[in-house]
């Protein structure tokens, strides 16, 4: 197929094509939608217990 | 070479590099600020940051040399580099990486599992993970760089190993990750053009899509050794089973492409975005770069058999038999195919496009190891928290400790290490990183105790899979040979070819789930998160 010895590699070849579209698709169509920036809600370092007993 | 051109070329492009890296460091005022960029870089920088970090001279020189040996059945690498190292990592890792690193001020990989799981434990254990190992990776992506000077300028490899050493670690050292993105966008830029002319070019070379039937008449060439262990031509897959076939599916394009996902030096790029919105347009120069450069890499690497045999009358492999060994070199495919195909201007923009791949991914992992020393082991694991004004000059002394540790590595190494020392580290970071990463963002139930079992096993057993049983490490580190006498204590069975990540990966999922299970619910800071989540739905609704 295309020149090529098997299936599977034409296969690969057409993914990855489709694998780059998707990505471009996808970030296209929601170019502007996403959370904003949270708030850090973990205290300062300082402040911080870490409970170690596992 | 005229070495007037190329020198003004390298000034011109060191000069820039210089400049962005200084920018970098003005712009440096917090710890912050060098350990994530101050959480508000641009997603087209961000996107070109991830992408020339993750491709390295090891994706281009090292898998295209193993493209070169195995065939196009590598694009499945490159189908799994975009839609895992990508898509995935972007729609589904990237946004809630972001929202609870923020959420928790978490500054690098090891901290975000370590504060998710309310453990200094977890932080220590996966920085000293990454500190110990990641070298071996920096060392493949350096030998990758320097086999390629050292072929196209008859260069000492010595000399150009250290020269490219002491350039990146100079501006990561005073640059820190904003110096390291806006070099990395620069020098992705540089990559995606030189990928490009290249593609382009080596078609035309060959003879247009109607190579690819040329290559698959090729196949008788394909030298016996290589048939018996499965190899059906450079336009097929190797035969189901046989042992370039678990070569190629389990080491390369599932060590690389699953391990992809717990990349602490990629991972960490998902911090320095402001918004969810960032990722989503950074979805799109992402994707169309990482076909261009593992893509263009791995068609040019099978394709590069067809033009030595129509211009040498021999196929890459006889082309670069090693003086020394008598064996051959892949890492010296792609090169010595530049060297003979290429006019001599390409020679110039394709070393800077490899000076780019290599100094890019390099100041990541610079930065993921200095990183993880001065803020994962020092900071938070043994100091406990105290000290943040050392965080960053103690990340400076990582640096350095990375910088000598990798240039070791590359005199120590075996020729053609490049892609096996690649895939390790990335099978490695799966089985040890990728249960917890997972359980961080998205499994409320799992435990501290659970994800500290399951990192353990996954690194454990990886660890003896490589010294005891995947032959091809066993035997060139020669433990198993010591104490068995022989070089994998599974010798003469397909399991010497199985990858580590085969088996490591589920048993450590595996151990985190079920130690998740058997132990009770953690309640702090997890609670912290939820209660976020709780006020950020209500503000929603």
């Amino acid at each position: 197929m295309f020149g090529f010895g098997d299936l599977w590699v034409p296969i690969a070849y057409i993914l990855c094509l489709g694998s780059a579209a998707l990505c471009v698709i996808y970030g296209w169509r929601h170019w502007n939608e996403g959370d904003d920036m949270p708030s850090p809600v973990h205290p300062a370092d300082e402040d911080l217990e870490f409970d170690e007993e596992v | 070479m005229n070495l007037q051109i190329l020198t003004i070329v390298v000034t011109a492009y060191i000069l820039a590099v210089a400049y962005l890296g200084w920018l970098g460091y003005r712009k440096t005022k917090s710890a912050a600020d060098y350990l994530v960029g101050g959480r508000q870089i641009h997603p087209t920088l961000m996107a070109l940051a991830y992408g020339s970090t993750f491709i390295s001279t090891s994706a281009i020189v090292g898998f295209g040399g193993a493209a070169a040996l195995f065939g196009l059945g590598l694009l499945w690498l490159t189908m799994l580099n975009i839609f895992v190292g990508i898509f995935i990592a972007f729609v589904v890792f990237g946004r809630p990486t972001r929202r609870i690193g923020a959420e928790l001020d978490a500054h690098t990989f090891p901290e975000l599992l370590g504060r998710r799981f309310n453990s200094r434990f977890i932080q220590g254990f996966a920085g000293g993970t990454i500190a110990l190992l990641m070298p071996l990776y920096a060392a493949a992506v350096l030998i990758g760089g320097a086999r390629f000077v050292e072929v196209q300028l008859k260069l000492d490899y010595q000399v150009a190993v250290f020269v490219f050493a002491v350039v990146v670690a100079c501006y990561v050292f005073f640059g820190g990750l904003k110096g390291v993105i806006y070099t990395d966008a620069f020098q992705g830029s540089l990559m995606f053009l030189g990928m490009a002319v290249l593609l382009v070019s080596t078609y035309w070379q060959v003879g247009g899509v109607g190579a690819h039937q040329a290559l698959t008449d090729l196949a008788s060439k394909v030298p016996p050794s290589l048939q018996a262990a499965g190899h059906q031509g450079w336009t097929a897959m190797p035969v189901f089973g046989s042992p370039l076939w678990w070569q190629l599916v389990s080491t390369i394009v599932l060590g690389v492409g699953i391990g992809v996902l717990a990349q602490p030096q990629l991972s960490v790029r998902f911090m320095t975005v402001k918004s969810g919105r960032e990722l989503n347009r950074a979805l799109v120069p992402g994707g169309i770069f990482i076909l261009m450069m593992t893509g263009v890499a791995f068609v040019v690497g099978a394709l590069t058999n067809l033009y030595f045999f129509q211009h040498e009358g021999k196929i890459s492999l006889a082309m670069v038999v090693d003086s020394a060994t008598k064996k051959p070199n892949i890492d010296k495919i792609i090169p010595e195919y530049i060297g003979h195909a290429m006019p001599a201007w390409f020679g110039y923009v394709f070393m800077l496009t490899l000076l780019a791949a290599a100094m890019s991914t390099l100041s990541g992992q610079f930065h993921a190891i200095g990183t993880s020393i001065g803020r994962d082991l020092y900071q938070q694991a043994i100091a406990r928290g105290k000290h943040q004004e050392r965080t960053v000059p103690f990340a400076k002394i990582g640096i350095f400790v990375a910088f000598v540790l990798s240039i070791v590595l590359c005199f120590k190494l075996d020729v053609g290490v490049v892609a096996i020392a690649t895939a390790l580290f990335f099978g490695m970071c799966a089985a040890c990183f990728l249960p917890a990463y997972v359980s961080a963002l998205f499994w409320k139930r799992a435990t501290r105790a659970g994800v500290i079992m399951g990192m353990i096993a996954g690194l454990v057993v990886w660890g003896l899979w490589v010294l005891l049983f995947h032959e091809k490490e066993s035997a060139a580190l020669g433990l198993c040979l010591r104490i068995f006498g022989q070089t994998s204590v599974v010798s003469g069975t397909r399991w010497t070819v199985v990858d580590p990540i085969v088996v490591a990966l589920p048993i450590s999922s595996l151990v985190t789930v079920i130690g998740s299970l058997a132990t009770k619910p953690d309640v702090k800071p997890r609670a912290r998160v939820a209660a976020a989540d709780e006020e950020r739905e209500l503000v929603a609704k």
